[in-house]
């Protein structure tokens, strides 16, 4: 059962409109080609229409589709002879962050990132794609081991957040997320981020310190979930919609405010109307961030990182 | 006899007599939070608001804890004058800014600078959770950013006293990128060779626990301070798990090896000069 988002449904009706015309012209003898024709011509108007003014609680909605690719999803189309890798050796192994070396284009390069399960049974396994501390700790163990070996790494932003739970308490989430934070700023080789789904808060973070980051067209990154900023707020959480509004959590908000470097498209109707447009799209973007990175030297690399993220944010002064 | 043994069971309250209420002038006495006990003021401002009683430890302002720390008059402050722009015309926050603003003296929660420490020199930034519960924006992200960066030109040491609810909501993203900002700052001081040292005081959680205050060389607590990554009710009510009292508390944290020390008020001030006497020019004492 695919799933239909509410602004979804007229254009989904209007599907079911012209399916309809169609099987009955195909049935009896009335030519009704020119009905169609205009009602597709409608249809066409109204996906731009719709799809055109995503507003910032619709692009949530899109974000977190059930059938929205993953990390894996983009693996398997990016690279080749993916060699997954596992656990921090310290704890074990969280399966809500994948990692491992691939090929890209004939070059090795390591793939971190955040991995949502596409059915129940999945995302219990996965966590819902919310990394424990051993998470993170896998996935800085798998960058140093890039820098080690002077591959470049790329990430994949996909989570609602770090776990939320006792366990990881105790281990130490915080720790774990800051000291990524800060590893990544040192790290020698370039580093390539990209926003796939939703960018939740710290979690998202701790594989988020790039050289360029980018996010695809109906992907957020936020300070916190719209439903947990209206609670905190104005103690309603069904005041989300308005949230995601004046958080500015969309791929066109954060390139406004100078975080992200570029919005990568996504076909009509969202990225999991056709994974491999899709994945074309990351591809152009990673190659030619590569190219430009690779010229630099690591002085050079560094420095941009540290002046990337020192010019973010903004403040008067007297 | 047997009844003597249980307590007899009022049968009216007691509510202060309005004299009574009248009678003592306003913030002349005051009445620690863990154990109850009324002290005058001055007796647990001079105990540096710790209950000479239970030992409670009431959180300090930021200029409590800048005195309580530093040789007289040594200390120069950064960066005072910056305050928010309201990046995202949040409705509503410069109000609530200003308001905070009045209410503490301070243009942000968090002052900055330099001064000396049992005679060594070391730059600072502590917060305030007073204001805006210590949250993080641009301001407190750019902030501390410069302080790191300063004690790295200057090559001094750097300490930070930690208390936050964690990032700034009206900020929204610009807020949680402060975490890479001073994490970015740290790693370039960092392999300078500064040395950091992090005191998380009450209460340290979210993205300032998740960033700069679990990032010194050394990380310290006060007792009984809360410090956490995600708030504890969220946790209650995603996992339904069931939380020991002492859950997220400077004592929680060390037993699960989080912490190096939980420090005492009254030894803080020690315990930091020695660290950074034993960091100067090698360690080794003159």
């Amino acid at each position: 059962m695919k799933q239909i988002l509410e602004f979804e449904k007229p254009i989904v009706n209007l599907k079911e409109k012209i399916a309809e015309l169609k099987k009955f012209t195909g049935e009896s003898d009335i030519d009704l080609s020119e009905e169609i024709t205009t009602l597709e011509k409608r249809l066409a108007d109204l996906e731009d229409d719709i799809y055109g003014n995503l507003k910032p609680w619709q692009r949530v909605q899109m974000a977190r589709h059930q059938e929205r690719p993953t990390t894996l999803d983009y693996i398997a189309e990016l690279f080749t002879d993916f060699l997954e890798f596992h656990g921090d050796r310290n704890f074990g192994d969280d399966e809500a962050i994948v990692s491992g070396i691939a090929y890209y284009k004939g070059v090795p390069v390591t793939v971190i990132g955040h991995q949502r399960g596409k059915n129940t049974k999945e995302n219990i396994r996965r966590n819902f794609g919310m990394p424990h501390p051993e998470g993170y700790r896998k996935a800085l163990r798998h960058m140093k081991q890039a820098d080690k070996f002077n591959r470049p790494i790329i990430c994949f932003i996909d989570t609602k957040g770090a776990d939320p739970g006792k366990e990881s308490e105790e281990r130490g989430q915080s720790e774990a997320i800051a000291r990524n934070l800060m590893e990544m700023a040192g790290l020698k080789v370039p580093i390539v981020c990209i926003v796939i789904g939703e960018g939740g808060s710290g979690g998202a973070l701790a594989l988020g310190v790039g050289d360029l980051i980018f996010m695809l067209e109906n992907s957020t990154y936020s300070v916190i979930s719209p439903e947990g900023a209206a609670a905190l707020l104005w103690k309603d959480s069904g005041l989300a919609q308005k949230a995601a509004e004046s958080m500015k959590i969309t791929a066109p908000d954060l390139f406004e405010l100078g975080i992200i470097d570029e919005i990568i498209a996504e076909p009509k109707g969202g990225a999991h109307r056709n994974i491999k447009q899709q994945a074309e799209n990351i591809d152009k973007v990673i190659e030619k961030s590569l190219v430009e990175l690779n010229k630099l030297s690591v002085d050079e690399l560094l420095e941009k990182r540290w002046e990337k993220y020192k010019q973010i944010g903004d403040y008067k002064e007297h | 006899m047997l009844k003597d043994l249980f307590n007899k069971k009022k049968k009216y309250a007691s509510i202060p007599s309005e004299q009574s209420k009248v009678d003592i002038p306003e913030g002349l006495m005051k009445k620690c939070d863990n154990c109850y006990k009324i002290f005058y003021r001055k007796e647990m401002n001079n105990n540096l608001n710790v209950c000479p009683n239970c030992g409670h430890h009431h959180q300090l302002n930021a200029w409590e804890r800048i005195d309580s720390l530093f040789d007289k008059d040594t200390f120069v402050e950064w960066d005072k004058g910056m305050i928010t722009s309201n990046p995202l015309d949040f409705p509503g926050y410069e109000e609530k800014m200003e308001n905070d603003r009045k209410k503490t003296g301070l243009n942000e929660g968090v002052v900055s600078g330099k001064g000396f420490l049992n005679g060594q020199e070391t730059a600072f930034a502590v917060m305030d959770s007073r204001f805006r519960m210590g949250s993080m924006g641009s301001v407190m992200g750019e902030k501390i950013a410069r302080a790191v960066e300063n004690a790295r030109k200057e090559s001094l040491p750097f300490i930070i006293f930690t208390a936050s609810g964690g990032a700034r909501m009206q900020e929204g993203v610009l807020s949680l990128m402060q975490m890479s900002k001073t994490s970015v700052a740290i790693k370039r001081f960092s392999d300078a060779g500064g040395l950091m040292i992090s005191v998380m005081t009450h209460p340290t959680t979210g993205g300032v626990s998740a960033s700069f205050a679990s990032l010194g060389d050394y990380n310290f607590a006060e007792p009984g301070a809360l410090i956490g990554f995600a708030g504890r009710r969220i946790i209650e009510q995603t996992t339904r798990e069931k939380l020991p009292d002492d859950f997220q508390t400077a004592e929680f944290l060390f037993k699960h090896g989080q912490l190096d020390q939980v420090i005492h008020r009254h030894d803080l001030k020690n315990v930091l000069g020695t660290l950074l006497k034993m960091h100067q020019k090698g360690g080794n004492p003159e």
